[in-house]
Parts: C-alpha cells; structure tokens; sequence
C-alpha cells in the first residue's frame, strides 16, 4: 500500500529529481554553456509539475464538440500557464547564450575561472 | 472621456507599447527624448493614482472585461501607489538627466535598442505593482529581468558580461522557485488572483503542498530582493552597470520583489496559516540583522565607489526586512517610508557617481582624490544624499531610521540590542560615507581630471534636484507617511 502511494506521485518524483539535477549542473558547473543547460533543465522540471496537476483522470482536451456530451475534461489552465512559462524559459535561455558568445568575444573564453582570473 | 478608472491599465500599456515605438526613432536624441517623454508621462500618471489613493480611493481593474477571480485583475492601493511612485520616479529621474551619461557610454547606433530595453524594465516592473494575479506578477518580473540583464550589460566595460551572467542564473532560479510555488498554490486552491487566494486558503484540508509554496515563493522573491545570503549577484551587476542603469535598478528594482514578497505573505500566507506571522518574523529578522552588519563591514572596506554603493545597497534591504519582520504598524510604517527615502538618498549617490563618471574613468576611490576641487557642485550634492543614508536629522533617511528604532523599541524582547544594531550600522554607514567624502575633499588629487569644470548641465541639475528632495522630504515627510501608514495599516488588516 505504501509503495502504491509513493508510486502514484510518480510524476512528482520525476519533478523533484529532475529539479535537483538542473540545479546541481547550475552550481556545480564552471562551463557557462553547462550552466545554461542545467538552467533548462531546472526550468523543465517545473514545466512537468504544471503539466501533471492539471491532468484529470480520463479528461481528454477541453474542446466543446457537437454529439459529444458529458465529456471529462482536463483543466487547460496550467496549460496555457506553462506555455507563457516555456516562451519565458526560452527567451532566457537566448539571452544567457547570447551574453555568453560577448564573454568570449570579450574574455576569449567561457570557463567562469579563466574568467574570474583575467579581471 | 474620463481616464481615471483606467489609470491602471494605462500605467503599464504606456511604457510597453512606447517601447518598440522608440526603437524606431533613429535620428540622433529623439530615442532619449521619447523614452523621457514617456518616463515623465508614466510617473504622472503614478502620481494622480497615488493622489487619490491618498484620498481614500481604491482602483481595481478588471483586464479585458473579464471579471476578476476569472479574469486578471489590475489593482492600486496604497503599498502599490507607494511603489509605483518609487518606481516610475526612478525612471523619469534617470532617463531625464541620462542623455549625457548614456552618450558617453553607449555608441549612437545603439542607443534607441537601449532605450527600448529601459522602457521594458519600467513598464515590467510597474506591472508587478499594479498586478493583484500571482502568475501575471511571474510573467512582469521575467519581462523587466531580461530587459535589465539587456540594459546592465549594454554599457561599455567587460566586466558587465560576467556579472550579468550570474545575475541572469540567479534571477532565472529565484523566479523559477517562485513560479514553482505559485504552482503549488493553485494546485490546491484552483486560482491565482491574490483576493481570492486568501479567501480559499482557508478552506484547504491538507496544508503541505501551502507551506511548500510558502518556502518556495519566499526563498524565490528574497534571492530577487537580495535578502543578505542572496545578495552576491547584486554588487558586481551594479557596479558595472552602465551608471543610468545603476541609478534607476539600485532606486527601485530590489525594492519590487520586496513589494512582492511582502504583499503575498501578508494578503495570502499569514492570514489562514497558523503560526507564520511568527515563522516569517523569525526566519527574515536574523537575515536582516546580518544583511545590516556584514553589508555595512563590507562596505567599509570596499575600494571601488559604485561597488561600495552597491554593497551599502544590501545593508538598506536589510533595513526594509528588518522593519516588515517586526509584523506591526510602527515596523512597517518605518520599512516602506525606508523604501521610499532609500531610493531617493542611493538614486542621488548614483547620479553624482554618473556626474563624477563623466570626467574620472576610473571610479576606484584611490583614483578620485581632490575631485571636489574640479567638480564641487557634483560633490555637494554627493554629500547631501550621502548624509541622508546615514541618516542625519534634516535629511530623508532620519526620518525612516527615527520610525525603524521606535519600532525596534516596541518589541518587548532584545529591544536594545535591535537599536544598538541599527546604531552601529548607522556608524558604519558614517565611515564609509566619510572615506568617500575624505577622499573627495581632502586628498591631494592624484587623476587630473579629464575635462574642465562640472559634469553637463542637465546631469548636475537632475542631480541636485534630487538632493534637495532628500532635504524636503526629510523636513516635510508628510505624504510618503501617510502613504506608508496606510500601506501598513491594509497589510495588517489582512493578517488578522
């Protein structure tokens, strides 16, 4: 029983580890390419929380359709949330490569140490 | 037509949509004099809201017509009048006497991308305030993020690059963390807009997943505010920080995710959780007492100006936290009249670092001896803001520190050790002030000076205009109180 219960947050298990993945590979990376990836993939992880609590068991895609009533649907609110949430992480992630193509233009290099020694 | 009841609205449209206009205007000036424009018109508009929030009004402003646990809600009172004349003061003070400073540091061809971002910034951070939907606040506080990694790393030093980067890392994770326990939240109350959240907390049988989010959105905001161990992205960023851009973030963007973190733990958290009002008390004040010792230590050792500015900027945040975790009137009276007088005494400092910026490259203090003696009005002007941070009676910042030790006298436990915390620091505000001041006044010059006389007209007028506000707002503190005391007053009223 209790193993059925930790399984049935499966999803949430996944969130969580995933969550400290990204989070390691941003702390414990020196590459700032590296960083940035495990950025995303600290962001991902919210993406798929957002995505399992809106699910509801057997709803399908809330669209209104003739002849087909009482349907079950999932909640599109988080959903649409996460889209705006996605566009968000993708910008960031475009500015955060962008600011590293100037730090090598400017430092010649994208190791963080190489570039704390040459200031 | 009467614009009043869409003064919300048009406060966050007009610096958003004026933003991609002024990326059109390529001539040369005509960028900064529409980014001015709209900078002005914004605070304008700040300030009839606060006006009549002052009177007594309340705006709410149901976006598109939906109505509002449905639809986003736009909502003034009087903490986000408070905020929103802070905020929108900051750009149109910066953006009116930048021209110089700007042209001095950005490349013509640029200028209008630069502008543009600046706009973006404002109208993101005023959208925070005027917000009352906890997913619309994530959206504004990435919108004004990116553009101030784009405007802190436009300026011409390389060191910008660096320390953008990590601000962008840590500003991603803070928002992230709080966008994590917005989702939490809604996963157990199924809405998003503030009012509502507070009504429906309540009503949660299984209270984990609210403490999560609670643990979540305030680690997330206090890494944005740069509560004092999350502070390290904010000294390096500011510092290299083109200097209109130091002026106008150090003035106001620390101070919204305050707002942020204040507002959503008052209005959601303290009034249905038991025991949080104790929780938030006892998990900010140590932060705050450390923020106020190290920061102010740090600062007093610190060589570089802008940097040492930046680093005093973490100990006036551990001012504001200090005051917000007392959770009574007089404590948050004395933390948002610490907001507002703050952004006017370091958006002063900053400016006359932007002034002394235009003739001294090199702002490490060794460099800028005897620097009063080519540019004394800019000097001047240096001192007076920097007596309103220390808080010498007759300055603003007297009046906030005065509130902060009654406050601190009220608690019955450790009272003294409190104020003799706050006296210390003011000390140690004192002698990193005066270092600078030494260094201005007394030294013999070691740099000549690389043009003659003072910084442009525009700059030094912007400059003093906002010393003598620390003056008047320190003789005659009506408004900002009034507007704090019934900020404090809404806040508490939610919590009971």
């Amino acid at each position: 029983m209790k193993l059925l219960e930790l399984l049935g947050y499966f999803n949430y298990w996944v969130f969580a580890i995933v969550l400290s993945v990204g989070l390691y590979t941003v702390i414990a990376k020196v590459n700032l390419v590296k960083k940035l990836i495990g950025l995303s993939i600290f962001q991902s992880a919210v993406f798929l929380m957002y995505i399992t609590m809106d699910k509801v068991e057997g709803g399908t895609a809330p669209i209104i359709q003739k002849g087909l009533e009482n349907q079950v649907f999932s909640n599109p609110l988080p959903q649409v949330l996460i889209l705006t949430a996605i566009v968000v992480g993708v910008s960031t992630l475009a500015l955060g490569l962008a600011i590293v193509v100037r730090i090598n233009e400017c430092y010649g290099t994208i190791e963080e140490d190489e570039i704390l020694d040459a200031d | 037509m009467d614009l009043t009841p869409h003064l919300p609205a048009l406060q966050v449209i007009v610096p958003m949509l004026s933003a991609p206009l002024v990326l059109l205007l390529r001539p040369r000036g005509l960028a900064w004099a529409g980014a001015a424009a709209v900078a002005v018109l914004s605070f304008c508009i700040a300030a009839s809201l606060a006006f009549a929030v002052a009177r007594g009004e309340h705006f709410g402003y149901d976006m598109g017509g939906w109505r509002a646990p449905y639809g986003i809600e736009l909502s003034v009172d009087a903490f986000s009048a408070l905020m929103l004349l802070i905020v929108t003061g900051a750009g149109a003070v910066s953006l009116l006497a930048g021209r110089p400073s700007v042209d001095l540091q950005i490349e013509q061809e640029r200028q209008p991308l630069f502008y543009a971002a600046f706009l973006l910034t404002l109208a993101g951070l005023v959208g925070i305030t005027v917000s009352a939907d906890a997913f619309n606040i994530f959206v504004f506080m990435e919108i004004s993020s990116l553009a101030s990694y784009v405007i802190i790393a436009g300026g011409p030093d390389r060191r910008a690059l660096p320390a953008v980067f990590k601000y962008l890392i840590m500003g991603t994770i803070g928002a992230t963390f709080y966008l994590i326990g917005v989702g939490l939240v809604y996963m157990m109350t199924g809405t998003l807009n503030l009012a509502d959240l507070e009504a429906r907390i309540g009503g949660v049988t299984d209270i984990n997943p609210i403490l999560m989010a609670a643990g979540f959105i305030t680690v997330g905001l206090a890494l944005k505010a740069a509560v004092f161990p999350l502070h390290v992205w904010l000294p390096n960023a500011y510092a290299h920080a083109p200097h209109m851009v130091t002026v106008f973030l150090a003035a106001c963007a620390t101070k919204v995710a305050i707002y942020v973190l204040i507002r959503f733990d008052f209005f959601v958290f303290q009034a249905n959780l038991p025991g949080h009002q104790l929780q938030f008390s006892l998990f900010l004040l140590p932060l705050a007492l450390m923020g106020i010792l190290v920061a102010s230590a740090v600062a007093m050792f610190e060589g570089h100006l802008k940097r040492l500015l930046a680093v005093s900027s973490v100990a006036q945040i551990g001012y504001i936290m200090l005051g917000a975790s007392f959770v009574s009137q007089a404590g948050l009276v004395a933390a948002f009249a610490h907001m507002f007088n703050h952004a006017l005494a370091k958006g002063g400092l900053f400016l006359a670092v932007a002034c002394l910026a235009c003739h001294y490259r090199d702002l490490r203090l060794d460099q800028l001896a005897g620097a009063a003696r080519t540019m004394p009005l800019t000097a001047a002007a240096f001192v007076v803001c920097g007596f309103s941070l220390i808080g010498i009676p007759g300055t603003a910042g007297f009046i906030s520190k005065w509130l902060l030790i009654g406050a601190a006298l009220e608690r019955d436990s450790s009272a003294f050790v409190l104020v003799a915390i706050i006296l210390a620091s003011s000390l140690m505000a004192l002698v990193y002030i005066w270092r600078v001041v030494e260094t201005l006044y007394f030294r013999p010059a070691v740099v000549e000076a690389e043009g003659p006389g003072e910084a442009p007209l525009q700059l030094l007028l912007v400059t003093w205009a906002v010393a003598l506000a620390n003056i008047g707002f320190g003789l005659f503190p009506r408004f900002p109180l009034a507007l704090s005391s019934a900020a404090a007053e809404l806040l508490l009223g939610h919590t009971r």
